[in-house]
């Protein structure tokens, strides 16, 4: 099987869905000429032209918008944000007209509008660049939250995100475009809705998506070596969630940790601890924690933007606790 | 066909497509000479029935019928008549939360309208949306939308729609004159005329933005002139003169259907009531003596003194048609009154497609 | 005469009793010994017997009330015998002669003892700290549930003491290690048909399990030091028919003449093995847990030369042979006695066995090794007449006391590992299993 890198994975995706459906179109910043600020986007103008491949102003409102208007046209735009910190200027658009426009009218339209970019963090880019919001997405109903975290997941989701019917917030990350998998060739295609066990275990569920499932890898190969036995599950698409894989691994292992890049209040993974702690009670030996991104603007000094997020440590310390182990308990923060 | 032309490098405002922006001459007596006397009869028959839907809605809503935020269009009734004249079934309209008018001259059911105010199953958006979000897929009426300048980007997109599949459809894009302040017009006016786009824009000037009049709330008095920002094609036109609104559009049209170019029209209207029900129609930010004075202009008044003059309709034919709409409105509350409420189960449907 | 049935002392702190439940009716018939009523004391629910047989004529204290030790509860008399004397006034004990002034809360007769709480009736005290919550792990009170265990028996290792998985689990081992079949609990034990069963700790696992002390456990232990410091003994006396372990020595020597086996070493067998069923008494107080060894250990005490004892430890008793037993038992008695053992020989106990049987002694009450949770006392092996099928014909008796720390071992505890090491002296074909 072919070795992709996630941008060449999602290059790939988006190729193959722009050859099959002459309606899919790809506009934002940068994405044509400049071959894509990320070049996930590279070599598309080339192929699919500039009607199809759309460089846009400075602009995230208005092409937003312009995107969910082609959208109830018959067009299926992929609308790309440099970074998902500047989709808050397209928020009206992306809630009030992309989210909605199928309820509001009774369900005369559909939306077939997939808004992607990176989230979270990079290295060093500060307060405004940092931002992990997938928990605002994931409270709007009408919309679907897709975070891929390997190339296999970003080919897979992304080509199904394109053939929904809905708007598909598409959250990948700049850390990951650079890391290779096996990409499987052709029509590979990841359901939405579908979590998935990155490293099956027995002695700890650990929840986790996008960049922190390498997090959460890494961790789970340290506490191998200790005897503990960790279970990783990648959600991959947020909303909808697989309430069901996540459950049943709990239900295995009596215990979960989950790791989120996102700030902790009301981030995305209090609803699962609410979906666990409602369908898994009888089956918890510990409180549920939660290892998140500090509750601070991004700083900027790299020591203390590593102290920020989630690392194999802090994932380890709270595997510990609900462990039981080295005399701490599980309350308080992780 | 390139999607993005290269700016203007003209350096004289002259030489811009937004030009002086001065709407031909003409009056409504001569314009009445040169059209099709069924469209002309057509068209005060909108009037009417928008005229009274509209105070019928009124009356509906003090009685707690209508819930929410109700806003009228009385007397605006010549933008949306005279407009929605100038294009073909297959063109898509998109305005703001004050669309009863426009949704009525577009053919939609005035029934299935009223049900919809009134919350029932039986409106067009199955009573899920209300006097903001009417829409009718099939008939091009795309919104009823609630946040201000919310639309703007959305026809902008509908034309980049035609454009893309090749097709000679033109975008209408209603809205207030606050809009014309708010980011979402500049950034889609900036598209339309960097891409090309077939879509007309057109301002109901009503000079007041709820209760601020546009020259506390725009650094231009002179709105079509933003069109200049944007290198684009413009004009205003007196927005109580069906027949002048129906003229300027019909160049719009034109000129998006054959140059694929968009035009921005600011119509001078002005709307008799308050912003919504919940705002007075003076006494606040209004003199009651302006209002009085703005009624003189009343459209339907000018409109049908018109047509009187020019033989085209007899008094007692006017007031058939008149009666005719009254009859319609009157249907139309029945048929609401008697539609049930939505199914509960609806609560849940239509949030996601298959 | 009538017979009274009176609220008992059932321990040296009650003051008073609860009526829980009678378990018999007026007018019913009443043997000697029968329980007539359940009653509470501040420790432990009991049955009280009937001192005498008749038909119970009168009860004179309902279920719920509160009545002070030496009340009268009810009466046992013949059906048609008068008893208006001891049903008049406000039931206070009185002799039948002398009538007592009914005031304040006399006890001037003593009641009979109460029976001790190792014998018949349920221990079933709650721990006093059942006022506040349980913690407990969701889990772990669905698996406490699911296998019939009270969350009061488990101790928490969690925060705030609360029970987790691990708890649960580890008492389920220990719960199903102690069951015994029903039935050896209340009255004279009876031989059940096949010895209690037998778990099997690896054997390169640990060499014990701490068990944190429950609610009920701290509240014993800190009573009964406060009675008895330090160690709060008791005694539980058996007499075991001697008569098949004798004819096994026989048949022992006839097979290897070198091989001297005494009584003491199939008692040292049958000792380790009840004890691998009943971990429960191979047990030691650590304080704040209870020790319990996953390896059986037996102390055998020997008097040294000049005085002194000392008790050189036979390892792993359980896994080894009688004869095995037999052969080390008098080597390091040998050593023992002119002190030449090694240190290691003399630690590690887990359990002790006393004899002072070749000296004559026909029972005594040996004093507990600490920190072990028991000691049994081994007394001469001796004929003597013994009742069979009411004729008296000589018997070979062998009396044993086990002497148990309180805060580790109860009552029905004791009499259970008893019952064991009786049925299986008395079958020495057991020692085979």
């Amino acid at each position: 099987m072919p070795i992709l890198t996630y941008r060449e994975a999602l290059n790939q995706a988006m190729r193959e869905e722009m050859h099959r459906d002459d309606s899919i179109v790809l506009m934002g910043e940068e994405v044509g000429f400049y071959q894509g600020a990320y070049k996930v986007s590279k070599g598309l103008l080339e192929e699919f032209g500039p009607m199809r491949v759309l460089d846009t102003p400075i602009t995230e409102l208005g092409f937003t918008g312009l995107g969910v208007g082609a959208a109830m046209a018959g067009v299926r735009p992929i609308v790309e944000m440099m970074t998902f910190n500047f989709a808050l200027l397209a928020l009206d658009q992306i809630v009030n007209s992309a989210a909605k426009m199928r309820y509001m009218s009774g369900g005369q339209f559909s939306i077939p509008l997939v808004v992607r970019g990176p989230g979270g963090a990079g290295h060093q880019l500060a307060a405004q660049h940092s931002q992990a919001l997938e928990a605002w997405f994931c409270h709007i109903p009408g919309l679907k939250v897709v975070a891929p975290a390997t190339p296999a997941d970003a080919k897979g989701l992304l080509k199904t995100s394109v053939r929904d019917n809905n708007p598909v917030i598409f959250i990948e990350s700049e850390v990951l475009y650079g890391t290779r998998g096996e990409v499987p060739e052709g029509e590979h295609l990841v359901p939405l809705g579908v979590a998935e066990i990155k490293r099956p275990g027995r002695d700890v569920t650990v929840i986790a998506h996008s960049k922190m499932v390498l997090v959460a890898l890494d961790a789970a190969a340290d506490l191998e070596k200790e005897g503990i036995d960790v279970e990783v599950v990648d959600p991959r698409t947020l909303r909808p969630l697989d309430v069901e894989t996540l459950v049943n691994s709990v239900k295995k292992t009596n215990r979960a940790v989950i790791v989120e890049e996102g700030w902790e209040y009301c981030g995305v993974g209090a609803q699962f601890v609410d979906v666990l702690q409602r369908a898994a009670f009888d089956y918890l030996d510990a409180p549920i924690l939660r290892v998140t991104g500090a509750d601070v603007p991004m700083p900027y000094a790299k020591n203390l933007e590593h102290l920020a997020q989630p690392d194999k440590q802090r994932v380890k310390d709270a595997v510990y606790r609900v462990l039981y182990r080295q005399g701490v308990g599980p309350e308080g923060h992780a | 066909m390139k999607s993005s032309e290269t700016a203007t490098k003209a350096g004289n405002l002259d030489d811009l497509m937004c030009g002086t922006g001065i709407p031909a001459g003409g009056t409504l007596e001569e314009r009445v000479q040169h059209e099709d006397p069924a469209l002309l009869r057509t068209m005060v028959e909108q009037m009417f029935l928008v005229r009274h839907f509209e105070e019928k809605a009124a009356e509906l809503y003090t009685l707690g019928k209508i819930g929410g935020f109700c806003h009228l269009y009385i007397g605006q009734e010549a933008v949306a008549v005279g407009a929605l004249s100038t294009i073909g079934p297959d063109d898509y309209i998109f305005t703001s939360y004050r669309e009863h008018g426009h949704a009525l001259v577009r053919g939609m059911d005035p029934g299935e309208v009223m049900a919809e105010l009134c919350g029932k199953q039986s409106g067009v958006s199955k009573g899920k949306g209300g006097s903001m979000h009417l829409f009718d897929k099939r008939r091009g009426f795309f919104g009823g939308h609630g946040i201000v300048g919310g639309q703007i980007p959305l026809a902008t997109g509908t034309a980049f729609a035609s454009k893309y599949f090749q097709q000679p459809r033109v975008s209408l894009c209603f809205f207030g004159e606050a809009a014309v302040n708010i980011g979402s017009f500049h950034e889609s006016l900036n598209l339309a005329a960097l891409w090309k786009l077939p879509v007309v824009f057109i301002c109901e000037n009503n000079r007041f933005g709820m209760g601020t009049p546009i020259e506390r709330a725009s650094s231009l008095y002179e709105l079509s002139q933003k069109a200049c920002a944007y290198n684009m094609a413009r004009t205003w036109v007196d927005g109580m003169d069906v027949l002048a609104v129906r003229a300027t559009l019909k160049e719009a049209v034109e000129r998006a259907r054959q140059a694929g170019a968009p035009t921005l029209i600011e119509a001078r209207t002005y709307r008799f009531m308050g912003h919504s029900m919940s705002d007075p129609s003076h006494g606040h930010y209004r003199t009651k003596a302006e209002v009085e004075e703005q009624r003189r202009h009343d459209p339907i008044k000018q409109y049908t003194a018109a047509l009187l003059a020019a033989g085209i309709v007899t008094q007692e034919q006017l007031d058939d048609l008149e009666q005719k709409a009254r009859d319609t409105v009157e249907e139309a509350v029945a048929f609401a009154e008697r539609s049930p409420a939505p199914d509960p189960k609806e609560l849940y449907t239509d949030v996601f497609a298959e | 005469m009538a017979v009274k049935v009176m609220m008992p002392k059932g321990s040296d702190t009650m003051t008073e009793g609860k009526v829980l439940k009678w378990l018999k009716k007026e007018g019913d018939s009443i043997s000697t010994g029968d329980t007539v009523v359940e009653i509470e004391t501040d420790k432990v629910d009991m049955e009280v017997e009937a001192m005498g047989g008749g038909v119970l004529r009168k009860i004179l204290v309902e279920v719920g009330k509160v009545v002070p030790v030496g009340e009268l509860l009810a009466v046992i008399g013949k059906a048609d015998e008068d008893i208006s004397s001891l049903v008049k006034g406000n039931g206070q004990v009185s002799s039948p002669a002398t009538a007592r002034p009914a005031e304040g809360k006399t006890a001037t007769s003593a009641p009979p003892p109460a029976p001790a709480p190792a014998v018949g009736g349920t221990l079933s005290a709650a721990p006093p700290e059942a006022a506040g919550r349980i913690l407990a792990s969701p889990l772990a009170r669905k698996m406490a549930k699911d296998m019939g265990i009270a969350l009061a028996d488990i101790a928490g290792s969690g925060p705030g003491g609360r029970v987790i998985r691990q708890d649960v689990e580890r008492r389920a081992a220990i719960v199903a290690q102690a069951s015994v079949a029903q039935g050896g609990a209340a009255g004279p034990a009876r031989i059940s048909p096949s010895l209690p069963p037998r778990p099997a700790p690896p054997l390169n696992g640990p060499e014990y399990v701490d068990e944190p002390l429950t609610s009920m456990r701290k509240t014993i232990a800190t009573r009964l030091v406060q009675s008895k410091a330090p160690v709060p003994h008791f005694y539980l006396t058996i007499e075991v028919d001697m008569k098949r372990a004798r004819e096994l020595r026989e048949s022992a020597k006839l097979l290897d003449a070198e091989l001297k086996l005494s009584y003491n070493d199939i008692i040292l067998k049958a000792c380790a093995t009840a004890l691998a069923r009943h971990r429960d008494v191979n047990a030691a107080f650590q304080g704040e847990s209870i020790r319990y060894y996953n390896r059986v250990h037996l102390g055998v005490a020997v008097a040294t030369e000049g005085g002194g004892l000392i008790t050189p430890v036979i390892r792993n008793a359980d896994a080894k042979s009688l004869a095995e037993i037999s052969r080390e038992a008098r080597d390091l008695a040998a050593r023992a006695r002119t002190r030449k053992l090694l240190p290691e020989e003399y630690a590690g106990s887990t359990f002790s066995v006393s004899n002072l049987g070749m000296m004559g002694i026909e029972e005594f009450s040996a004093i507990i090794n600490p920190p072990e949770g028991a000691i049994l006392a081994v007394g001469a092996v001796a004929e003597k007449p013994v009742v069979v099928d009411g004729r008296v014909e000589p018997g070979l008796r062998c009396r044993l006391t086990l002497s148990c720390d309180h805060r580790v071992v109860d009552g029905a505890t004791g009499a259970k590992f008893l019952a064991t090491l009786r049925q299986i002296l008395e079958n020495p074909v057991y020692l085979a299993f």
